[in-house]
Formats: C-alpha cells, sequence, structure tokens
C-alpha cells in the first residue's frame, strides 16, 4: 500500500495505482479525456494535468504512477491553469457546431469547456477540416470533431480485439480512420459511439431523432443473448428512440453487444402485429381481444373434446420472459396437456426427465477473469456471445488457454491454444480421446458408463494436447456452446464435456442459446415434470391438431422449418401470440395475437448465470398490443383452467421463484443420469454445419434494418473448405444447390480454411436456407 | 506481390526479433516494398501487414507517419528539401522555392514528364549543413545554394 495525499484528503492505495485511479476514490474528480478505466492508458489529450508537490511542471494524472508519500493537488492554481491551457489548444481545431450536433448535452469536451475553456478564443488562424469516413451502418463520423483521443482505435484492439480503427498520419494531419475504404464490422461496435468524448463518432441510426435531454432514461434488460445485458432505454413520446448500456460489472461491463444496442430499430416496423387478427374463410379479419380470445377458447375446448388433451401443445421462444413461459406451460397443462417446449432449435431431448436441474454456465460471468484453462465445446463463441467472449480475450491476455473442439472455427479475435476441427458426426469421438488423455495422464478414475466409447477411440495428438491443457491448469472450465447443445447427439456431448471437467478438476457450463434459456426451464416450459408430453421435436415430427406459439417466427426460429410448416399446415388450429405478423405464418395461422415485444412489458429473464434480472415497461402498448403474460392469464381464466388470478408479474414471479425473486442455486444444475454411451457412427456423406448468425438469431433483430445491413447480416454462403472443395470439384463463387432429405436451397460457395473437412457450413434463420429443413443431417451440392 | 528477393530482405529483417514481435519489422518491410515497387500501393501495404500478421491499419499508420514512404507514385527522381525552423532560418524555403520555380512543380506534385517529384520534409539531423535536401530518400544534399541546385538538377536530368 502507497500513502498519498490528494487535494488535502490522506488515502491508501495500492502499488501500481495511477495518481487519476486514487482520485477517483476520494471523488476528487479530474477532468480527462482519453482516460476510460477500461482501455490502456495513452496519456494524449493531457487534459488530466494535475500538480504534484516537487514536480517541475504538472504531470498527467492518468499517467503518473503513484509514489509513497506523493502530494497532490487536482484543482490547485498551477492544475486549473494547465488543464485551461490544454482546453485551449483543443478547442483550437474543433469546430463550434454543437447545435448541430448529436453529441450536444452529453458531450465531454462541451461539459469540459464549460469548466475550462475561455470565453473567447485567442485563434485567429484556419482551422482544419477532416474528412468523414464510412465506418457501416451502425457509427456515423464527423471527423472535423474528433480531438484524436485515440479512445476508439485502443477499443477495436483491445476489447473488441481487431484493431480496426487506426490514427493515421502525423501531427495536425493525424486522422482517426478504418484501413482505407474498410468499415468497422466488429459485433461490438458501437461501444466506440459512448467511448467518443466527443461528436465524432455518434449513432448513425439515432442522428438527429432526439437531444439527449428530450429523453427518458429507463432501465430494461436485454432479450437477446444468454448474459442479459442491461439496458437504458431512452425515450420520448413513448417511442424509444435508442438504447445504451447500464453499467454493470457483473454482467456487462460498460459495454453492449450491437444486437443488444441496435435491435430496437426492429420494434416498430411495417409488420407489427397491432390489432388481434382471425382467419375466416381463409381471409384474415383484424378484430377485437374479446372476439379473437372466444375464438381461441371455443377452438381449443373443441379440440380438447374431439381428440384429447394430448392432440394440444405449445411452442415458447427462450427470448420470452420467465412469467410468459411459466403461464404458457400452465395453460398447457391446465388444459391436461403437456406438450410445451422452449428448446427450439435442440433436436437431443434424450436426458429429458433425467437432469437435476436448469442447465447453467457452472460459474458466474465475473469469475470467467479467474480461469486459467477453458475447453469450449461446439460453439460459434464470439458471436453467439460477444460480451462472455470479450472476458475471455480479457482472460487470455492474462494467461488463459483456451481449447475448443468445433466443426467450424471463426476468428475468435484471441489467441486459441488448441484448435480441434472435426465433422459433427466426430465431435462425440473427439471429446471421448480427450477423456481417454486425460484417464491416461491418470487424474481420477472414469466413469463406468463412458468405458465403452472411451475403449472404441484411439488418443491422437490434438487430443492429448487439449487433456494436457486442461490438466495443467488450476482454475478449469469447460463448456458447452450453442452449437453441441443443439447437434444431434447433444446429450453425450453433455456428458462427455461434464466428464472431462470432472477428470480436470474444472467446472462444467452450459452458455445458453438465448435470454432466457435457464428460465424456461425453471419456468417448467418443458415437457417432463408433473405432467409430461412431447417435446419441441415430436410436436413438429407426430403433428398435433393444435398448437400455441409464443414468440416464434415457424421458419427461422424452430429446427425444423420443413416439419413445422408441415405440421402448422395440417393442424386445426395454429394460434400465434406475436410482436409480428409474421409474413410466412399467414398461410397456415389462424389468430394472430398482438403481444407487447420487451420494451411494453414487465417480467424477467434469467442469464446463463442463474441471475434473475427484473424490468419494467419503458413505453406503452402500441396498439391494442397486450403483454404476452395478461394475454395467458386471461386464457387460462377463460379456459377455466382456475390458478389464474395473479394480480401482477411479480405475482407470477413469485409463484416461479418464490418470494426471494431469486433462483434457488438448488434449482441450477447440469447433472444428469448417465446412461452407458456407445460410439456414433460416423457419417461418410457431406454434413451441413448450421450457425444461427448473430443478427437472425431473433424476430426482433431480424427486423432491425441497421442490423441487416451489416456484414454479419450477409446472406450465407456454403462455406467449404479447400480440400472439400476440390474433391468436390467447386470452386469459391460457383452458385450451388443444396439438398436436404427436406429441400433445397440455392446458394453461393465460399472458402473456408475453418470449416472441418467433408461438410458444409451454411448458415440457418434465414429466408435463402429454411428449406433445407433440420439443422443437421447428411447434404448433397450440386454446381448450377 | 513481392519479388522472392524482397522477400528474402523482409525476412532478414523479421528474424532481428522475437518470433512474436514480427511487427517490429515493419518499417523495414515497408522500406523494402517501397524500393521494389516505387511507392506504397494500398495492395502492397496489405500485404506486407499479412506477411507480419499486423492489422492493415497499424501498417498503414507506419506508412502515413513517415514522410519517406510515399503513398501515392513518385517521379523518377523525388527530391525532398527540409523545411523546418533551423533549414527555413538558413535558406530552406527559399532553396524549396528555387525548386518549385526552376521545374515548374509545388510540393507533393510531379513534372509532366514523370521525371522529378518535389516534397516537403521535416528536419534530417543536419541542420548546420541547411539547406538541405534529400534525393530517392538516400542522397543527401548539404548547402544547397541556387548554383548547387542548378547543378544537382542538370545532373539528375542525365
Ligand atoms: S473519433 Fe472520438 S474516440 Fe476516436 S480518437 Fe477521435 S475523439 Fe477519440
Ligand atoms: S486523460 Fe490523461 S492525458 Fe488524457
Ligand atoms: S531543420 Fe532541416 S535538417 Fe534540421
Amino acid at each position: 500500500m502507497l500513502e498519498i495525499e490528494i487535494d488535502g484528503k490522506q488515502l491508501q492505495v495500492s502499488d501500481g495505482s495511477t495518481v487519476m485511479e486514487a482520485a477517483a476514490t476520494v471523488g476528487a474528480y479530474v477532468p480527462h479525456f482519453c482516460y476510460h478505466k477500461k482501455l490502456s492508458i495513452a496519456a494524449n489529450c493531457r487534459m488530466c494535468l494535475v500538480q504534484v508537490e516537487k514536480a517541475p511542471k504538472p504531470l498527467p494524472a492518468c499517467a503518473t504512477p503513484v509514489t509513497n508519500g506523493m502530494k497532490v493537488w487536482t484543482h490547485s492554481e498551477q492544475a486549473v491553469k494547465a488543464q485551461k491551457g490544454v482546453m485551449e489548444f483543443l478547442l483550437i481545431n474543433h469546430p463550434l457546431d454543437c447545435p448541430v450536433c448529436d453529441q450536444g448535452g452529453e458531450c465531454q469536451l462541451q461539459d469540459l469547456s464549460v469548466g475550462y475553456g475561455g470565453a473567447q478564443s485567442r485563434y485567429e488562424e484556419e482551422k482544419r477540416v477532416v474528412g468523414n469516413k464510412n465506418l457501416g451502418p451502425l457509427v456515423s463520423t464527423d471527423m472535423t470533431r474528433c480531438i484524436n483521443c485515440t479512445r476508439c482505435v485502443r477499443f477495436t484492439t483491445e476489447i473488441a480485439g481487431l484493431m480496426e480503427l487506426g490514427q493515421a498520419f502525423r501531427g495536425e494531419h493525424a486522422e482517426i480512420m478504418p484501413f482505407v475504404e474498410k468499415t468497422v464490422d466488429s459485433e461490438l461496435s458501437g461501444n466506440i459511439i459512448d467511448l467518443c468524448p466527443v461528436g465524432a463518432l455518434t449513432s448513425k441510426p439515432f442522428r438527429f431523432a432526439a437531444r439527449a435531454w428530450e429523453m427518458s432514461r429507463r432501465k430494461s434488460i436485454s432479450p437477446h443473448d444468454s448474459l442479459g445485458s442491461n439496458l437504458i432505454v431512452q425515450v420520448k413520446h413513448d417511442v424509444v428512440k435508442r438504447v445504451l448500456p447500464l453499467e454493470n460489472e457483473a454482467v456487462n461491463e460498460c459495454w453492449l453487444s450491437d444486437k443488444d444496442r441496435f435491435s430496437y430499430e426492429g420494434l416498430n416496423g411495417e409488420d407489427r402485429l397491432k390489432r388481434p387478427m382471425v382467419k375466416q374463410g381463409g381471409a384474415w379479419i383484424e378484430t377485437d381481444w374479446q372476439t379473437a380470445m372466444d375464438y381461441v377458447v371455443r377452438g381449443l375446448k373443441g379440440i380438447r373434446a374431439d381428440h384429447g388433451p394430448e392432440s394440444i401443445g405449445a411452442l415458447g421462444s427462450p427470448h420470452s420472459t420467465l412469467e410468459e413461459l411459466f403461464l404458457l406451460q400452465s395453460v398447457v397443462r391446465g388444459l391436461g396437456s403437456g406438450n410445451v417446449d422452449f428448446r427450439l432449435r435442440q433436436s437431443d431431448f434424450s436426458a429429458d426427465g433425467r437432469m437435476k436441474g436448469a442447465p447453467w454456465l457452472g460459474m458466474s460471468v465475473s469469475e470467467i477473469a479467474g480461469l486459467d484453462r477453458l475447453l469450449i465445446v461446439g460453439s460459434f463463441f464470439r458471436k453467439d456471445h460477444p460480451l462472455v467472449a470479450q472476458r475471455v480475450r480479457q482472460a487470455v491476455k492474462k494467461g488463459l488457454k483456451v481449447s475448443a473442439i468445433n466443426p467450424a472455427f471463426d476468428d475468435w479475435q484471441f489467441a486459441l491454444q488448441n484448435q480441434l476441427c472435426v465433422s459433427p458426426s466426430e465431435m462425440s469421438a473427439a471429446l471421448a480421446k480427450v477423456l481417454k488423455a486425460l484417464v491416461e495422464q491418470g487424474s481420477a478414475a472414469l466413469s463406468p458408463e463412458f468405458q465403452a466409447l472411451v475403449d472404441s477411440v484411439q488418443v491422437d495428438e490434438q487430443a492429448l494436447a487439449i487433456a494436457r491443457s486442461l490438466g495443467s491448469g488450476r482454475r478449469v472450465a469447460v463448456w458447452m456452446g450453442n452449437y453441441a447443445v443443439q447437434h444431434q447427439d447433444g446429450v453425450a456431448l453433455h456428458a462427455l464435456a461434464s466428464e472431462i471437467a470432472r477428470l480436470s478438476g474444472g467446472r462444467f457450463g452450459v452458455l445458453g442459446e438465448a435470454a432466457n434459456s435457464v428460465g424456461g426451464y425453471l419456468a417448467g416450459a418443458v415437457p417432463f415434470g408433473a405432467v409430461s408430453g412431447k417435446n419441441a421435436s415430436e410436436m413438429l415430427s407426430t403433428p398435433l391438431k393444435a398448437y400455441v406459439l409464443l414468440g416464434i417466427e415457424p421458419e427461422f426460429d424452430l429446427r425444423d422449418a420443413v416439419a413445422a410448416r408441415k405440421a402448422f399446415g395440417a393442424a386445426e388450429m395454429v394460434v400465434m401470440l406475436s410482436a409480428f405478423k409474421f409474413e410466412e405464418a399467414l398461410g397456415y395461422a389462424d389468430v394472430m395475437l398482438p403481444v407487447s415485444p420487451f420494451t411494453e412489458t414487465g417480467g424477467a429473464f434469467v442469464n446463463c448465470e442463474g441471475r434473475t434480472q427484473s424490468f419494467h415497461p419503458v413505453v406503452k402498448n402500441t396498439g391494442d398490443s397486450r403483454p404476452a403474460w395478461k394475454v395467458l392469464r386471461v386464457l387460462g381464466e377463460a379456459l377455466g383452467l382456475g390458478n389464474f388470478d395473479y394480480e401482477s408479474v411479480d405475482a407470477v414471479r413469485a409463484q416461479i421463484l418464490g418470494a426471494s425473486g431469486s433462483v434457488d442455486p438448488f434449482r441450477l444444475s447440469n447433472d444428469i443420469d448417465i446412461e452407458p454411451l456407445n460410439p456414433a457412427g460416423v457419417s461418410q456423406g457431406l454434413q451441413r454445419v448450421a450457425d444461427i448468425p448473430i443478427h437472425f438469431a431473433d424476430p426482433l433483430v431480424r427486423r432491425s434494418a441497421p442490423l441487416q445491413a451489416t456484414k454479419d447480416s450477409e446472406a450465407p454462403f456454403a462455406r467449404i473448405s479447400p480440400a472439400t472443395l476440390k474433391t468436390l470439384g467447386l470452386n469459391a463463387g460457383d452458385k450451388v444447390v443444396v439438398r436436404s432429405v427436406s429441400g433445397s436451397a440455392t446458394v453461393v460457395v465460399s472458402e473456408d480454411e475453418g470449416v472441418a473437412a467433408g461438410c458444409v457450413r451454411l448458415a440457418a434463420a434465414h429466408s435463402s436456407t429454411w428449406a433445407l429443413g433440420s439443422l443437421n443431417g447428411e447434404v448433397s451440392v450440386e454446381r448450377i | 506481390m513481392l519479388s522472392p528477393e524482397s522477400l528474402k530482405k523482409i525476412d532478414q529483417e523479421i528474424a532481428k526479433y522475437p518470433a512474436d514481435q514480427k511487427q517490429s519489422a515493419s518499417m523495414s518491410a515497408l522500406r523494402i516494398a517501397q524500393q521494389e515497387k516505387g511507392w506504397l500501393a494500398n495492395e502492397t501495404i496489405e500485404f506486407v501487414a499479412k506477411y507480419l500478421g499486423m492489422p492493415p491499419v497499424a501498417v498503414y499508420e507506419v506508412a502515413s507517419f513517415y514522410n519517406m514512404y510515399d503513398l501515392a507514385p513518385v517521379g523518377a527522381r523525388k527530391i525532398t528539401v527540409c523545411t523546418n525552423l533551423p533549414c527555413a532560418l538558413s535558406g530552406g524555403v527559399h532553396a524549396a522555392e528555387y525548386i518549385k520555380k526552376k521545374l515548374g512543380i509545388d510540393f507533393n506534385e510531379t513534372t509532366a514528364d514523370g521525371k522529378f517529384t518535389l516534397k516537403e520534409g521535416e528536419c534530417m539531423g543536419a541542420c548546420g549543413d541547411a539547406p538541405v535536401l534529400l534525393v530517392n530518400n538516400h542522397q543527401m544534399c548539404s548547402w544547397m545554394t541556387e548554383e548547387k541546385i542548378d547543378q544537382l538538377l542538370a545532373d539528375l536530368q542525365k
């Protein structure tokens, strides 16, 4: 510890602290621009000059380490004179365009110039002008305003992991720019808008839409990935104008992914469903709630009477709230059916009934920083979990060694120690090899269920390297990605990965596909437990008479769109509760009930670490739409099911979680009673590897025009490794028809070294590929 | 993109640094690339970046920072006149003006015949020899009076 005196206050700070950090702990504000607590020190703006005893000149607080006995004055005459001098220099080239600048009212330069700027400039010469850059559809530039603090450059390099911006040229000519003509394509790019202390980088979708002081700031939770980023939703005249991060060090820190930040642009599009609609004699008519609800109640009752309750089923989106999913399953179970599920893209349900709790990360998100070994199994990690990947990226800098086993790799923008790329059908064998290597390293005894499988494989170099890495760690974790969860042998992969974690003395976790992937289990929206029934896949393969679909766009959100359309087409009644009028679904749906997106409803999501995060509506209902929890509550009552008299969404939550409102840790568990595993047959044909691209993952993000214009939203290519392209006689750029057992898709081939041999990586959740049906299985590719 | 000879030279530069610090060779690599290509096109910069395992914009930062790298084509002879303060006080600006008049071009321009490009330079560490200029980055010329400039241009014309 070091002693320091700041503005007359004595304090102790830890070794290696800077004067800036020390000042912050006693609440002494030191003006600054380039300093940011999450970024490296650049010390290039000089705004933070302070007076230090015995120092001949003022020193930059952000870059001056504390020494024992140091005396600092942050607002002495000398300090303020230096700060004012710096401010005068900064304003020399800065335009006086605050009235037309989007940053006005929330600009650090504007704020500090009130405190430190002169009333009049002494500078009369020409100001410099810097050309604007096209950084893509999300970030707008006014580069003349740039004060060259390089926060944006450091962000792309250090946090996003790839230096997409740089400071080119020198001195007066220095300019922030991407490499000539390139855009900033990181999935975290929007954060540079927050970081820019001036109006040089502002939000393109929000441009000129409102002034900072005209909007109210309301807290919310992101409904997208499994992290549950905390949001500030800014609202004017009951319209969401902008979304910013709400700092929460334990969850999203001060960041947001672009998906969290810009998905609001999809809220109020053309196809927003505003009135209840029913299909009569093949034609859709808008109607009132009473009529629509009567229609649904009559339909469901009739189908139950004619075909029995098992002929009714419900599917809920994992982006729905805890309360919505709970009430959905209550309605289904109240009707006497157990057919309810929210695991829409999963294919292996063989662990149902054998799980000890809701699968979760197995640790808290903030513990990631302390890991020293990590194995990720089956994940498009960076795009599926942008901010978790960001945490891993920071941990890698501090010595975390990451290994991954995947059928296809992207650049995760951090170094992977081991990268094992195998086809989908070889994944369980690959895990078994790692397991065998661990056993041979002799840490602990293997559970007997794995013996047959482990005996059937031979340890190879790569498996050995992964086992060595895990074996040498002290704080180890093994995580299942979304791809592994959706894999045809998902349960075997789960069992193997958790055994690998056990033998390497580490923790096992599931990353989670969506905002409420843990919550769905807690809400009981699964076909086992109290009343069991058909799972998401069985509900489509053995068609039912009635379906209730909550927040689902069947072509894109279900594992097999072809089977889904067939099942829904043949059903007597399909009720959709949705915020949007799904174009494709108009053909087979019978009722569309307008329900609120997350901004218009209250509820909670349970994130991957088991954290319950509740939120309130931030704007009023659009049109006649109503929160889904209310709709389901009324539906339950109208069906005469009883026990639906919840007065508030909090009462529903209390029913699920108990009075504490948080998840009892005993309900979270990745343990399953496993049955003996046997070697899986290796597929001989060409296998499809389907990723769910970041901006295709849910109905809201698919409707955000700016996100759909990003590089991440390009129409899917058939991505094939160079060697496999050769055996197929194809070239990058060829137009091909990809055929599966259910249908075909016409796409363009691209060469991708990250894809396992014998595989075609072809994204799902897109209009060009849903006709292929199932997310995996064998496909053929033919040039046209 | 670059000839085997240039790549060999770049490899020699890379070998001077630890394997995980290839970026230390970026200045040399750019110099070698410019020598071969005459100037640094974006593709050349991107190639060098890839070769060194660096983000292209990081190499662009280097290439655009230093005066001796040319980001646009230059004439056969590039004359860089120092106009920094010490030189300016001892005839540097005048020397530049004289060359401009003789060649009929301004700074950053190339004569119509493609022979000469004129550039403004930064201190070359030879202030005592002012006015100073550089020819093609490598040949340093000191005390450049009008007569000596006439002589130089005549020699370079050949
Ligand atoms: S654009 Fe903004 S963040 Fe980037 S260097 Fe300029 S002022 Fe700083
Ligand atoms: S904040 Fe210290 S120099 Fe910029
Ligand atoms: S100022 Fe011209 S060489 Fe130093």
